[in-house]
């Protein structure tokens, strides 16, 4: 307790470019451009694999398969390769970490809606657009905003990895306060990051309170 | 009117769900397709609105072959109801409704008031236009189904077997429902069924599939049950056949005795010395009360009102059949049907031999 209170206390902790703001900021950068990028490769794709059934399996194993990738070896690597002149060594292992929980639920999420209700939107008139727009990914968002919330959280939490490699975010706390011996530092830090995810959990819960369909959610509308 | 013209599908693993089907939907009119599971059915019904393509034959609407119109386009003149309704669970169901409207590029205030209508027409309290599927009964659904299928006025309805998923009660509502629906609006309707009850409760025609997809008979249901073609007809008509052709046969052609009827304010002794074993007594208005045998009645004044009358069974002459007639003749211990008009008054008796001949007659003219 008393390693929070000397780091939120200490008013040096809240400017300059090593300030809470200034890092919570490259953080949230990192984080949602990774997510951006990720959600703009997966959603299409998954929605493409859902409505249509083509490619389903290799998508789906090689996505569990991304799983596995370790994403501070992959930054490593990346960083080797490209050298530390921009974002982008710390964007690609995060975007990889975010593309499967994405693709698996959107895809999921689409091939899992109830056949009958497919059969009836084609049997009314709907072409193939309009059944997977107007029809699948209304009924399947639950499980899409799903993915990228697990996505968003996972995100949070691995940007800190970022440090690592001398780029900044709240893992630079975690980190430097590791390295020296400065453990205010470190469990600020980790504390910045877990409220963070916090955060993303509770926007998501609005995002699916707003766009989600009462009749989908089950919901009773009060009126 | 729809014609099936030798059509034939085959799957890639060379089943054969429908062998050289050829039929017409008379336009105006129900035509049912029953029959046991595998018999094709579904499968043809789903090639009219092209959900699924013939791979031999011509299915033509009002003569134009449907495989030259585009599906969507197609399937938005064509009504359609499925088993489990099908509803959008994310829509309101005055949205549901308003599906095909929507698609038809009609504006938001006109699709909507048409859905209201609809809901009204089939049966639905307009309160429900805001809920959503979820909140509503299986029945609910299904009438929903159905008000979906017509909001665009098609001509044609396709129904896949729309009510085999809800409780026997709800369905004869249903099917009630539909019968006064289409007595209104005379829609070509095609009716997918494996009940053959229903088949022949809604068909002006029944087309009988045996497995395989090959039609066994089509006939109107009176004939489907007075001639069945073959032993696999017969077999899937089940039992009962003779009495429940009976329902097709008007009772409108039994002759009447009303010299049977006394009215509950005659005078016990003006009765007790009658020949007849038993009289139908009234009251002021003509309803029925019931049955008294006069040789059972008591030696003492008084009117017919305070002597207790046995139970009866009635039916309506203008409208029901000779099944409802002789179900009539089964409640009355005195073996006599009471004939109703439509406000239900009593317009005469039927006695069992006005019964018995008129069944007679049915079996002579059965017999050829």
């Amino acid at each position: 307790m008393n390693f929070l209170i000397d780091f939120f206390g200490d008013p040096a902790n809240w400017s300059g470019p090593d300030g809470i703001p200034l890092r919570f900021a490259e953080h949230l950068q990192y984080t949602g451009l990774s997510l951006l990028i990720a959600a703009l490769i997966a959603v299409p794709l998954g929605l493409w694999i859902g409505h249509t059934g083509r490619g389903a399996l290799a998508v789906v194993l090689s996505a569990n398969a991304a799983r596995a990738l370790p994403t501070l070896g992959l930054l490593v690597l990346i960083v080797l390769l490209m050298g530390v002149g921009s974002d982008a060594p710390v964007l690609i292992p995060l975007v990889a970490l975010a593309v499967p929980p994405i693709l698996v639920n959107t895809y999921e999420g689409i091939r899992g809606v109830d056949p009958d209700l497919r059969d009836a939107a084609y049997g009314m008139g709907l072409r193939g657009g309009q059944v997977l727009g107007r029809v699948l990914v209304p009924v399947a968002l639950p499980l899409i905003l799903l993915g990228l919330r697990t996505a968003a959280i996972q995100v949070v939490a691995t940007a800190t990895v970022a440090a690592y490699v001398g780029l900044g975010g709240l893992g630079r706390y975690i980190i430097d306060g590791l390295a020296t011996q400065k453990y205010p530092l470190t469990v600020g830090g980790a504390v910045l990051v877990a409220l963070l995810a916090l955060a993303v959990q509770g926007l998501f819960t609005l995002i699916q309170r707003v766009c989600v369909s009462p009749g989908v959610s089950g919901r009773q509308k009060t009126r | 009117m729809i014609t099936f013209d030798g059509v034939t599908k085959r799957y890639p693993d060379g089943t054969v769900a429908v062998d050289e089907l050829s039929l017409e939907a008379p336009t105006g009119e129900i035509t049912v397709l029953v029959g046991p599971s595998g018999c094709g059915k579904t499968t043809s019904l789903r090639m009219i609105n092209r959900m699924i393509d013939p791979s031999a034959g011509r299915i033509l609407l009002d003569g134009a072959d449907v495989t030259t119109v585009d599906p969507p386009t197609l399937r938005r003149g064509i009504g359609y109801v499925i088993q489990q309704a099908g509803l959008f669970p994310h829509r309101k169901i005055v949205d549901n409704v308003a599906t095909v409207p929507y698609l038809l590029g009609w504006d938001r205030k006109k699709a909507r008031s048409r859905a209201m209508d609809l809901l009204e027409l089939v049966g639905l309290d307009p309160g429900l236009a805001g809920r959503y599927p979820f909140q509503l009964s299986g029945g609910q659904q299904q009438r929903v189904g159905v008000a979906r299928a017509l909001a665009a006025d098609p001509p044609v309805l396709l129904m896949d077997e729309p009510f085999s998923a809800v409780d026997p009660i709800v369905r004869a509502s249903l099917q009630d429902e539909l019968l006064r629906l289409q007595a209104e609006l005379n829609k070509t309707i095609v009716f997918v069924t494996h009940d053959i009850d229903e088949a022949v409760k809604l068909g002006d025609r029944v087309a009988v599939l045996r497995v395989g997809g090959r039609l066994a008979q089509l006939a109107a249901p009176a004939e489907l049950l007075a001639e069945p073609a073959d032993d696999f007809v017969r077999e899937f008509l089940g039992r009962d056949r003779g009495i429940r052709r009976l329902s097709f046969i008007p009772a409108d052609g039994l002759s009447l005795r009303t010299d049977l009827v006394v009215p509950v304010s005659a005078d016990v002794s003006s009765v007790r010395g009658t020949a007849e074993a038993w009289l139908a007594v009234v009251d002021a208005e003509g309803g029925p009360l019931g049955w008294i045998a006069p040789k059972d009645l008591p030696d003492s004044g008084g009117t017919l009102a305070e002597v207790p009358a046995a139970p009866y069974g009635t039916f309506v002459r203008g409208r029901d059949s000779l099944r409802a007639a002789l179900d009539a003749t089964l409640l009355s211990p005195s073996g006599n049907a009471l004939a109703v008009d439509g406000s239900g008054r009593v317009e005469g008796v039927v006695t069992r031999e006005a019964l018995g001949e008129a069944l007679t007659r049915i079996a002579e003219d059965a017999r050829g």
